[in-house]
């Protein structure tokens, strides 16, 4: 018996060691060579996207004419796909749909590979904004096809609001219990976009970069925020419900819940307030561990081409990036261009916040002293309390 | 003994790794337990000792705040971070509450259920009855979750009902009081189960003796019944207050501002931030608290009855 209580201490610490070893080893290479010309299709293509971009509609001609087999997983947050296309050492993966808020932080993370933007002839009919947008282009570089971009809304009830002109209505006491805003620590950047109309003092220029001084000032705005909520939602099927069942009349949404809930024949609109909206850039991305780059390669050709551009913008409710998708867009719905500003999407491209990952350098003149994102998902556990 | 021995044909001796290996054994006792015991210990120590070390290193660790890849130095940065911000302690407290109040709650319900089960129920509608408590372990837990959300709607059954029989209804939906009331549903097979068998090995000579001395039965119940229940309770509570404890669902799914659990801050510091030494580190404290509720079970003669 003596003899077997020292087999523990000894496993413990072999184990310890074991765990402390590869923590050396381990770096990535991002420097993997860029190609010069796309193969032969790998015959499979693993990607992690949001719910509605891989529908059927446009998956299966492309599987037909590449060969190339795709099999989807789909994510409901930033953060789920930058852990998804991470886990296992990376490689699990070949290709991500990344907002704005995920895609700098897996560039800088080494998760994704350099795209050589040749090799994707569509890429030339894109409007200029989106070509080389900081968030998928670091010094020059690409990394990854920009794919559609869309706004983050103020939905509400017809029937049971006032038309809102402000986002002072998801903050008003008036409305207590019946808001809905989304449970992401991006939602910070809401607060902070409101918060730089209406208190001018605290000079916020960019809703992602906040100092310490008004990173607390938005904070304290959400705290004060959470009590008037109903829920914070997680799912969009949750928001969905909400309204549906009339426990939500107000709140911070996405062009998906207001055509889902006008489908579904409810009384809902949505406006753009005043202050300005946040928004999302997609970029197709594909990882530097990626095992079927060939497809990946056809996958973008294929994407970014105007007709599927126009299926997807349609079907999802988001404006193409490509040129000449409005005219594509029309033929499918009329009227749909106009509804997304895909004519002309520049303007409308600069009226909106795009998602991007907070860093601890403020992009100006005040230097490092910004709220990583790190400290984001720490403050969004103290404002749910 | 002797006579049959030499009765029996003799083969030859069996040769072979089997037949050493066998001879080794026997010679040294304290090789047969490693041979016996090897492979299984081995794969508890990978499988759950390695894990727990594993969670106990890494939340020493911090994470890069721009590659939000791990860092490698030690410090006590995470545990600080825990202690010296509020909101953290304000949630051990919550999910330690609910899980306090869930197994109360399941206890009330579970014990004069159960002995309903072993004293009242004759043996049909105690299979009935027995079966009936698990199947809704067979059903999804998300199933189960949802349809207490069709439930507890505004315009759901729960209101429908009780605005027919003329009450007021109930608006807890996305409250820590619906959570309550999910987690009680859902774990109450856990303590039913411990306690009908804690009951079942109660001799009924134990009752008609307890009678016979003069016994009221609110007595013979409050004085043989219950104790002999308890470390069937004490199991049952086990499994309730450590299920609420490691919980992240229903929180997202019924609860409300301010419902998060342990559970929920671990995942979004997994999940979203991508900061597995700090979840590392919140990891640690229901662990913490588990042992300790398992040492006062002990106690209490919980695994008496494993």
């Amino acid at each position: 018996m003596r003899r077997r209580s020292l087999i523990a201490p000894i496993a413990l610490a072999l184990l310890v060691a074991g765990l402390a070893l590869p923590a050396a080893g381990v770096s990535k290479g991002s420097g993997s060579a860029v190609p010069t010309r796309i193969g032969a299709g790998e015959g499979e293509l693993k990607m992690v996207a949001w719910a509605g971009y891989l529908e059927k509609s446009w998956v299966a001609p492309f599987e037909k004419q590449s060969g190339c087999k795709v099999k989807p997983k789909y994510a409901n947050t930033s953060d789920e796909m930058v852990a998804l296309m991470r886990s296992g050492g990376g490689g699990q993966y070949d290709m991500v749909s990344a907002s704005g808020d995920a895609s700098l932080r897996l560039i800088f993370g080494g998760d994704i590979a350099e795209t050589n933007v040749k090799l994707v002839k569509p890429w030339k009919d894109f409007h200029a904004a989106f070509k080389s947008p900081t968030t998928n282009t670091v010094d020059g570089k690409h990394y990854g096809i920009s794919l559609q971009f869309g706004p983050n809304i103020l939905l509400y009830n017809t029937k049971k609001q006032k038309k809102p002109t402000s986002w002072s209505a998801i903050y008003d006491p008036a409305n207590k219990g019946q808001i809905s805003i989304p449970d992401n620590p991006i939602q910070i950047a809401d607060a902070a976009l409101y918060l730089s109309k209406t208190t001018p003092s605290l000079k916020i220029k960019d809703p992602y970069e906040l100092d310490s001084k008004q990173f607390a000032a938005t904070i304290a705005l959400l705290k004060k925020q959470r009590p008037l909520l109903g829920k914070y939602w997680v799912y969009a099927s949750d928001q969905i419900d909400l309204f549906k069942n009339g426990k939500s009349t107000i709140g911070a949404s996405w062009p998906y819940q207001m055509s889902q809930l006008k489908d579904a024949k409810q009384p809902v609109a949505a406006v753009t307030p005043k202050e300005g909206v946040t928004g999302w850039l997609d970029t197709w991305m594909l990882s530097s561990e990626a095992e079927h780059p060939n497809c990946a390669y056809l996958w973008w050709n294929y994407v970014s081409s105007p007709k599927v551009q126009a299926m997807q913008a349609t079907t999802y409710g988001e404006t193409p990036v490509n040129k000449k998708a409005c005219k594509e867009m029309e033929k499918l719905v009329k009227g749909s261009c106009k509804t997304y500003s895909a004519a002309a999407p520049q303007a409308y491209y600069r009226s909106i916040k795009f998602w991007k990952t907070p860093l601890t350098d403020c992009g100006d003149s005040r230097g490092k002293v910004c709220m990583p994102y790190s400290k984001w998902v720490q403050a969004w556990t103290q404002v749910k309390g | 003994m002797a006579a049959d021995a030499t009765s029996l044909p003799e083969g030859p001796p069996r040769k072979g790794a089997l037949r050493a290996s066998s001879a080794v054994a026997w010679r040294w006792p304290g090789a047969k337990a490693v041979g016996q015991l090897g492979l299984p210990l081995a794969a508890f120590l990978l499988v759950y000792v390695a894990a727990l070390v594993a969670l106990l290193v890494s939340s020493f660790w911090s994470v890069d705040e721009f590659t939000s890849e791990v860092v490698h130095t030690w410090s006590l940065d995470n545990y600080r971070i825990l202690w010296d911000d509020p909101t953290y302690r304000r949630i051990v407290l919550r999910t330690v509450g609910i899980a306090t109040a869930v197994t109360l709650t399941c206890i009330v319900i579970a014990f004069p259920y159960a002995l309903f089960l072993v004293r009242v129920a004759g043996p049909r509608l105690r299979v009935l009855l027995l079966v009936a408590t698990v199947i809704p372990l067979w059903v999804s837990y998300l199933v189960r979750v949802y349809s207490w959300r069709l439930i507890l709607n505004p315009e759901g059954a729960l209101n429908w009902a009780l605005t027919g029989l003329g009450l007021p209804g109930q608006n807890i939906l996305y409250t820590n009081w619906a959570m309550w009331l999910v987690y009680s549903y859902i774990w109450l097979p856990f303590m039913v189960l411990p306690i009908y068998a804690a009951l079942e090995r109660v001799p009924g000579s134990y009752l008609e003796a307890s009678a016979d001395l003069g016994a009221k039965s609110l007595t013979t119940l409050r004085r043989v019944v219950f104790p002999l229940a308890i470390p069937g309770i004490a199991a049952g509570s086990i499994f309730t207050f450590s299920l609420t404890l490691g919980d992240y669902i229903a929180p997202g799914l019924v609860g409300g501002p301010g419902s998060q659990l342990i559970g929920n801050v671990v995942f979004s510091n997994v999940g979203i931030a991508n900061n597995v030494p700090f979840a590392a580190a919140f990891a640690t404290v229901p662990l913490a608290i588990m042992i300790v509720y398992i040492a006062i079970m002990r106690r209490l003669g919980a695994f008496e009855n494993l």
